[in-house]
């Protein structure tokens, strides 16, 4: 008989990483997202990165350095600025850009309300805004192919997620309108104005994240880990003070040790308490954490049941 | 997932599975037990999900929510398509390929098997081994997946009775087996109560094996790489072209099977030039030997035309390359698939044109029984198909590699995925038998 793999009686084969032949889990996903980097530079025209400065995009772009290495990378990068960016972030991603030296494009949500195009929300949140310039830059610029750091651990819309996600030239995705993804063989094929998001890190969880950027020694911005910060209670969320609106009436700021485990807009981007001032530290507490990390922290997802479906659905990410 | 420390997590394995079932067999719930069982659901949530079970009335948590991502299946209460989901032991990493039992089940479970190394397929202890669980079989079977777990669902429900167990047990297997499925573990379980899925059962005392958990835990994921034949699709060529590295050339691709070292005589195919491998870069660091699944870059000793699409294989174990490549295809997309179809074919990192030329047979799942020349393919049909294509093609059999042997068909207008495909003679019995009508050569 010919078989492809050993073959136990069930229930005595070792599952440890020391057997020959077999990978950790962080080397098979980091082979796995390897290998979907390269197809796109082989399949595609005027690939980009989707980089907010956040540990999903930063461990996007160390996978794909590491992926052409010693040749550079072949992608540029996009950031859709909200405006109300975290100072620490905007640093890290301008020197991050400089020592790779890289290309980077900005898609300006302050722009279009400056312009009159997109008009500021009550709330003062401006994640939803951030469709328009990204779907007119993603068409101004003709990029084919706009990597994302989603995760399908992240939310349950994002489960269906596929790898290769085929958007029409509205940027849209339709869930019940997506190609089965069979084996490691991705299609790429997309009509002139349409797209592809492409998710090298589907399948990450959170943890992998960590244990990898600590595997590897990557760099974080700082607000990664815990510092003394003045913030304010909203919605159940410690969010920062700033020009963005807030602290309101009836909303007293006060200095906290926290720090955050997702890196988004800061009106929507609340931190958590917390003493983890190391990688180490980190690790431990999201291991032990039983919230997940939008659910800590992401206002926007509460907006509704299926937000992130929605705004998925209109081209979000 | 509070007690796993980060050293040990950060050394385990990665285990991807599928589950197979139908619509009553207690999917959903053996899949939020495991979630569940194993902490990997966390509050906000489970507080999600009570939250919407209490607002429709309902008076326990309704775990299939948890898995129902989109609107749609929220509203209609169904499962529409895989969904990939994450849990984690201090043994290993878990990627569970969640296939909904309903109508489309063929194209859904093909998707889940093709990257699957064990597929968990649930059956009702009440009704036992019915049509539903050989097609789920017969899908392993064909994915050549190697590891099938038959999870014997609802024994509370027959009194925990080992006798019914005993008998499903032995009727799957012999028919898996016959099927050529390599490995079949059966595990008696309650997923409602919790029986034999993540805690050891105190209602089955008779009942010696390992849990669902334990299983998916301790299943061997290694390679037996010594009777591999190794290969590597070329993904891309890295020439830095820089003042650091001016003659720097590199094959990159993932290696699809068996292992490679520095020194060995490789041949390109389709053009058939030989070669010597003078250094493997594993992401930027020299390594004397790289086996798959890992992503590397080969350096080679001759400065031979090599681009993205050629196959990299060892001198001494070449595949045959053939323009006419004989598969059993599961038909994916909605428009069928008929003879004389246009197509582009998918094969590693190579894509060529195609024309179908035949489709000699169209299988029945529910009775594996054959029929002749059916003119064409629907979704969800499982077939043999006939297809010239413009360029030789380095195809194995997929009997022998499932990464090599495997292929997609596209369409080339649309760009629509339209049929997975897996080269080779019959291979889902363990010896090929040739019936009397060998035009057909399957066995099914």
């Amino acid at each position: 008989m010919t078989t492809v793999a050993t073959v136990g009686t069930g229930g005595e084969g070792a599952g440890g990483a020391a057997e020959p032949y077999t990978l950790s889990h962080l080397d098979a996903l980091e082979s796995e997202a390897v290998h979907i980097f390269r197809e796109v530079a082989g399949e595609f025209e005027n690939p980009v990165i989707l980089f907010s400065g956040g540990k999903d995009s930063i461990l996007m772009l160390h996978l794909a350095l590491k992926a052409f290495a010693p040749a550079p990378v072949p992608f540029s990068l996009l950031h859709v600025d909200t405006g109300h960016n975290f100072p620490e972030v905007l640093d890290y991603r301008d020197r991050t850009v400089a020592r790779h030296g890289l290309r980077l494009h900005v898609a300006s949500v302050q722009d279009y309300i400056d312009r009159g195009v997109l008009r500021e929300r009550a709330d003062g949140t401006r994640n939803p805004l951030q469709t328009l310039p990204l779907t007119e830059k993603i068409a101004a610029e003709k990029f084919d192919a706009v990597f994302g750091g989603g995760r399908r651990d992240e939310e349950k819309a994002r489960a269906k997620e596929r790898v290769f996600s085929l958007r029409d030239e509205f940027s849209q995705w339709d869930p019940r309108r997506q190609r089965p993804e069979l084996w490691n063989l991705y299609n790429g094929r997309h009509a002139p104005g349409e797209h592809v998001r492409v998710f090298p890190l589907s399948n990450w969880t959170e943890l992998d994240v960590w244990q990898y950027i600590a595997r590897e020694g990557i760099e974080l911005p700082q607000i990664y880990y815990a510092h003394r910060r003045e913030v304010f209670r909203r919605g159940g969320m410690w969010l920062t003070a700033g020009d963005w609106g807030g602290p309101k009436d009836g909303e007293r700021v006060e200095k906290r040790l926290v720090r955050y485990r997702t890196v988004g807009d800061m009106s929507c981007t609340g931190a958590v308490d917390s003493g983890a001032d190391s990688i180490e530290k980190v690790i431990t507490e999201i291991a032990a954490s039983r919230l997940t990390e939008r659910g800590a922290t992401r206002a926007d997802d509460k907006l509704s049941e299926a937000a992130m479906e929605d705004r998925k659905r209109e081209g979000y990410f | 997932m509070s007690t796993i420390t980060s050293e040990a997590l950060a050394e385990t394995t990665l285990l991807r599975f599928a589950t197979a079932g139908s619509v009553d067999d207690g999917k959903s719930t053996l899949v939020g037990r495991l979630l569940h069982d194993s902490k990997s659901v966390l509050t906000d949530q489970l507080e999600a999900v009570e939250r919407v079970s209490v607002s429709r009335g309902q008076e326990a948590p309704d775990l299939a929510l948890l898995t129902d991502g989109l609107r749609a299946e929220r509203e209609q209460g169904i499962t529409i398509d895989v969904a990939y989901r994450y849990f984690a032991t201090p043994r290993r990493r878990f990627i569970l390929a969640d296939t909904p039992g309903h109508v489309q089940y063929t194209r859904n479970m093909v998707t889940g098997a093709s990257t699957a190394e064990l597929t968990v397929i649930l059956v009702d202890a009440r009704n036992g081994v019915v049509e539903q669980t050989r097609r789920h079989a017969a899908i392993a079977a064909l994915l050549r997946v190697p590891h099938v777990v038959l999870a014997v669902n609802k024994m509370d429900l027959v009194g925990y009775r080992e006798p019914v167990f005993a008998r499903i047990a032995e009727e799957f297997t012999a028919y898996a087996t016959e099927l050529g499925v390599p490995e079949v573990t059966a595990i008696p379980i309650s997923a409602l109560v919790g029986d034999n899925v993540v805690e050891p059962s105190a209602h089955m005392d008779w009942y010696g094996g390992p849990t669902v958990l334990e299983h998916l835990e301790t299943v061997p994921v290694s390679h037996d790489l010594a009777h591999c034949h190794a290969r590597l699709p070329v993904q891309y060529v890295i020439r830095p072209q820089s003042a650091e590295h001016p003659d720097y050339r590199g094959y990159a691709g993932q290696i699809a099977a068996g292992t490679f070292r520095t020194g060995d005589e490789v041949t390109v195919l389709p053009s058939g030039r030989t070669t010597t491998i003078t250094g493997i870069d594993l992401l930027g660091t020299p390594v004397e030997a790289a086996w798959t699944p890992q992503s590397v870059t080969l350096l080679l000793a001759d400065d031979i035309d090599i681009s993205r699409g050629d196959l990299l294989v060892p001198s001494k174990d070449a595949p045959a390359t053939t323009q006419d490549v004989e598969a059993t295809v599961c038909h994916v997309a909605d428009q069928p698939l008929t003879v004389g179809h246009r197509v582009l074919l998918k094969h590693g990192t190579r894509t060529v044109k195609a024309i179908v030329k035949d489709i000699p047979a169209r299988l029945t799942l529910d009775d594996l029984s054959l029929h002749p020349h059916p003119g064409q393919l629907v979704a969800n049909d499982i077939g043999r198909v006939k297809i010239r294509t413009a360029e030789p093609l380095p195809a194995d059999s997929y009997a022998n590699s499932r990464r090599t042997g495997s292929f997609i068909l596209i369409d080339p207008n649309d760009g629509t995925t339209l049929t997975a495909g897996m080269s080779g003679e019959s291979f889902a019995a363990p010896e090929p038998v040739k019936g009397a009508d060998e035009e057909d050569g399957w066995d099914f």
